[in-house]
């Protein structure tokens, strides 16, 4: 078998993450690529958290509904999560605290004495996890060796013990399975905050603000990490207000910056998100979406802030609008938005989601792109400097405090070339128009970049288009239905030439998003294309391959 | 010899005649002068104002600036700051943008002890929304939005810096030019968060100009090293509009680690490919 699902569940406060991580680690050391998928309520102890470990012999960014191995640690694991097996699913279970219900003959299960084990060996009740992932390695045939490699790898605390434990499990089991190796080198495994901090880094973050918020608060976390090592400033003000300006006072000094946060915070930015783009100060805005209105379901997902993102702000501005598909991708135009931000002068929107954001994924670099470090337009200290000189494309030079040759004023205001507020009619047509000008710019300099991905069966008459973290589940389902796969990655301004071909030949187009009134497929109509089908998910949750493909075959 | 700095723009001036941001601004002007002649570069002055009447100042001024939005003139201050601790980074608000809108900027600011001097243009009223009440308004203040009179007591700017950590916390007024200009001397040159209350007159909403001149007095004989005694002078007038005298002065100062000390290790870092290699590698 070259696909697995391994779904692993408990209280909140059990562990549950690190056992996906260890789980995970397990098929890649087996030349697996893998997805994991994580669920967890807005708690910090008690609740029901899984996760769902999906590996494949290729790429993959999604997960499915049905498992061939549950995990389970308490009760309600098996009444929470039966639907999901299947005729040959394999259940391991603790003996000393889950009672099974019956289940058809197909579906084999190990009781494990988890707790008998734990009190025999001295051992603490978080090792748990442990000894049901011993159990699990034998059951699906992957050797002792290779599991006592990624114990001893992931456990620094307690490594001997929690290794005996893990191979009393290993000992209590049966083989079930004999999952394959694949001969394919195995890559980094990291989560899509972590692939946006590392390409916000490799495109030359100097200091990152932020306010925790999830599901964004996994980047302040990281770079938090990361400060010493990349001499980052990072800083947690007292709010997300606070953030966006302290944001743009960094950028007036020329220090490349970014904030994080989720709708809730951003309501909180668009002041001074309004500010940047009328200041021309530049900075990258990550915003992880999450269900709404207000508080919502922090913890869980959805693509609902769209068109907010298209509209925050008061006024009209220019600004740069991107949605990663998956973890490549999030590096890639972490980087590549950092770059527009400083060459436009104009803010940049990093549009994630949950889904994106905490799930964990292998990450091919070498399937991204080259990201440097640029600095945008800097004075070539030729006659007086202006900090709002009028050009061809709208776009200034920039210098930056201290500079003993020039005084240096940005302004919220209307202002004048200098800077300097101004209210004339006159004036006001031509700094807006300026201002307006880089969009155009922005937009003809997109055309070299992929801003629109396609895939599945490219000659299929039927396309499935979709935005953000959705490319993986739908890519996957409309490859194995036949159908045409439609991504924009770049959403504003929106690459209407690469759109346009990517369209060619279509004629029915469903448009798949997490939220309830279509925001892509308005967008698209507004555009002029025509949405024939809206298929949308609303309740948290992002589409599982299995679901997603379903609800296309009903469609077509 | 050097050429003289030029430090007026060529903007033109819309403050009404009289009005106490006139004073503001001279004396800022003249306390600039007196920092490049004392060396200090003037490419390192950043001055970072509000929106109001008073932060039109900004304009008038041939210095680097940012004309930020109303209540976040701190928090863009302290980027800069952070960004570049050389910098003389002096905020210039009005009281309904520092106290008003701004006051957790301003509360966290002084927690902070960021070297920062904020400057504010306290004349107790909203000018350019054509006079409102404020934080600083005496109760029963009859503005536009409170025909009846304020239903509020003002708060006392400077209790609430003392109690939020701020290293020099201090008030002057625009009708005693010498004093604000060493006041705002000695904030600027102070290491740390420093407050400048200045109680400014606005002649068309809010003209105190009388009861000011009846009631300041200059602080003698006080230790602003004590923060007992410093909580006792602050507390002499509350801002509202009793007989009360009004103490001018320093009423605290103390120098304690500031914020941005702490950013100051990090250096110049290149390598970055290399580096996200190997943390990408420890993942596998």
């Amino acid at each position: 078998m070259n696909e697995i699902s391994v779904l692993i569940a408990g209280k909140a406060g059990y562990g549950i993450d690190k056992s996906g991580s260890i789980i995970a680690s397990l098929f890649n050391h087996l030349g697996y690529r893998i997805y994991i998928y994580r669920d967890y309520p807005s708690l910090i102890r008690g609740g029901h958290t899984f996760s769902i470990i999906r590996a494949s012999g290729q790429k993959i960014s999604t997960h499915r509904n049905n498992v061939d191995f549950l995990l389970a640690l308490n009760q309600d694991t098996i009444d929470f999560h039966k639907q999901r097996l299947k005729d040959n699913s394999i259940i391991i279970y603790d003996s000393d605290s889950v009672k099974l219900p019956s289940f058809p003959v197909e579906i084999q299960s190990f009781g494990i004495p988890v707790a008998k084990i734990l009190k025999t060996e001295n051992a603490a009740d978080i090792m748990r996890n442990t000894c049901i992932i011993g159990a699990f390695c034998k059951a699906a045939g992957i050797g002792k060796d290779i599991m006592e490699k990624v114990i001893k790898k992931s456990m620094a605390k307690e490594t001997e013990l929690n290794t005996k434990i893990a191979v009393k499990g290993f000992d209590e089991t049966g083989v079930s399975k004999q999952i394959d190796v694949i001969a394919q080198v195995s890559l980094p495994i990291i989560t899509g905050n972590e692939a946006i901090s590392l390409g916000l880094i490799k495109g030359g973050l100097q200091a990152y603000i932020s306010y925790p918020m999830t599901p964004c608060s996994g980047i302040l976390h990281f770079l938090a990490e990361m400060a010493e090592e990349f001499s980052l400033k990072v800083v947690h003000p007292e709010n997300e207000i606070s953030v966006m300006l302290m944001a743009l006072g960094f950028s007036y000094m020329g220090e490349k910056v970014a904030v994080g946060t989720s709708g809730g915070g951003f309501c909180l930015m668009t002041e001074g998100f309004s500010f940047s783009g009328m200041a021309e100060l530049p900075v990258v805005v990550i915003v992880g979406q999450r269900p709404g209105p207000s508080t919502g379901l922090p913890t869980y997902t959805g693509q609902t802030e769209l068109h907010f993102v298209l509209n925050a702000g008061q006024g009209e501005f220019c600004r740069f609008v991107v949605a990663p598909g998956d973890a490549e991708e999030a590096y890639y135009w972490s980087g590549i938005s950092m770059n527009i931000a400083q060459k436009y002068q104009t803010p940049a929107i990093i549009l994630s989601d949950k889904t994106l954001s905490e799930g964990a994924s292998s990450f091919d670099i070498a399937q991204t792109g080259p990201v440097d470090d640029e600095k945008g337009f800097l004075w070539d200290r030729k006659g007086e400097y202006k900090r709002y000189l009028n050009s061809e494309t709208g776009i200034s030079q920039l210098a930056f405090p201290p500079d003993k040759d020039v005084v240096i004023k940005v302004n919220s205001y209307e202002h004048d070339e200098s800077g300097i507020t101004a209210e004339e009619a006159g004036v006001t047509n031509k700094m807006l128009e300026k201002r307006m000008r880089k969009e155009a710019y922005l937009s003809s300099e997109l055309e070299d970049y992929k801003t629109v991905n396609v895939a599945g069966n490219r000659d299929s008459p039927t396309g499935v288009v979709c935005w953000g973290s959705n490319k993986g589940v739908v890519f996957e389902a409309a490859a194995n239905l036949g159908l045409r796969a439609i991504h924009p990655v770049v959403l504003w301004p929106f690459p209407r030439k690469q759109f346009q071909d990517a369209l060619n030949g279509i004629t029915k187009l469903v448009c798949v998003e997490n939220n309830a009134t279509g925001q892509l497929a308005k967008l698209i109509s507004q555009l002029g294309y025509k949405v024939d089908h809206t298929m949308l998910r609303y309740d948290g949750r992002p589409f599982s391959l299995d679901e997603l493909e379903e609800k296309l075959r009903m469609e077509i | 010899m050097m050429q003289e700095k030029n430090w007026g723009t060529n903007a033109i001036n819309t403050w009404c005649p009289g009005c106490g941001n006139f004073a503001i601004l001279n004396s800022i002007k003249s306390v600039l002068k007196s920092l490049v002649a004392d060396n200090i570069l003037a490419e390192n002055i950043v001055l970072v104002s509000g929106i109001g009447c008073g932060a039109k100042i900004v304009d008038y001024i041939n210095a680097n600036s940012v004309y930020s939005i109303h209540g976040r003139v701190l928090p863009v201050a302290e980027g800069i700051k952070l960004a570049n601790p050389q910098m003389k980074v002096i905020g210039l608000a009005g009281d309904g943008d520092t106290y008003g809108e701004g006051m957790e900027h301003l509360v966290f600011a002084a927690k902070r002890n960021i070297d920062i001097t904020m400057i504010v243009h306290n004349n107790r009223v909203y000018g350019l929304t054509t006079g409102q009440y404020t934080p600083t308004s005496p109760l029963g203040y009859k503005g536009r939005s409170t025909p009846q009179g304020s239903k509020e007591t003002p708060i006392n700017p400077l209790e609430i810096m003392l109690a939020s950590g701020a290293s020099f916390i201090s008030r002057g007024t625009s009708t005693t030019m010498e004093l604000l200009k060493k006041l705002m001397r000695e904030a600027i040159m102070h290491k740390g968060f420093a407050l400048v209350d200045i109680l400014q007159v606005c002649v068309t909403f809010f003209n105190m100009y009388e009861y000011y001149n009846k009631n300041v007095y200059e602080l003698a004989g006080h230790d602003p090293a004590d923060y007992g005694k410093a909580m006792q002078r602050i507390r002499e007038w509350n801002y509202s509009n009793t007989d009360a005298k009004i103490p001018l002065g320093v009423f605290y100062k103390k120098e304690i680690p500031t914020f941005e000390e702490y950013y100051l290790h990090l250096g110049k870092e290149t390598e970055r490919s290399q580096k996200i290699h190997k943390i990408l590698e420890n993942t596998i």
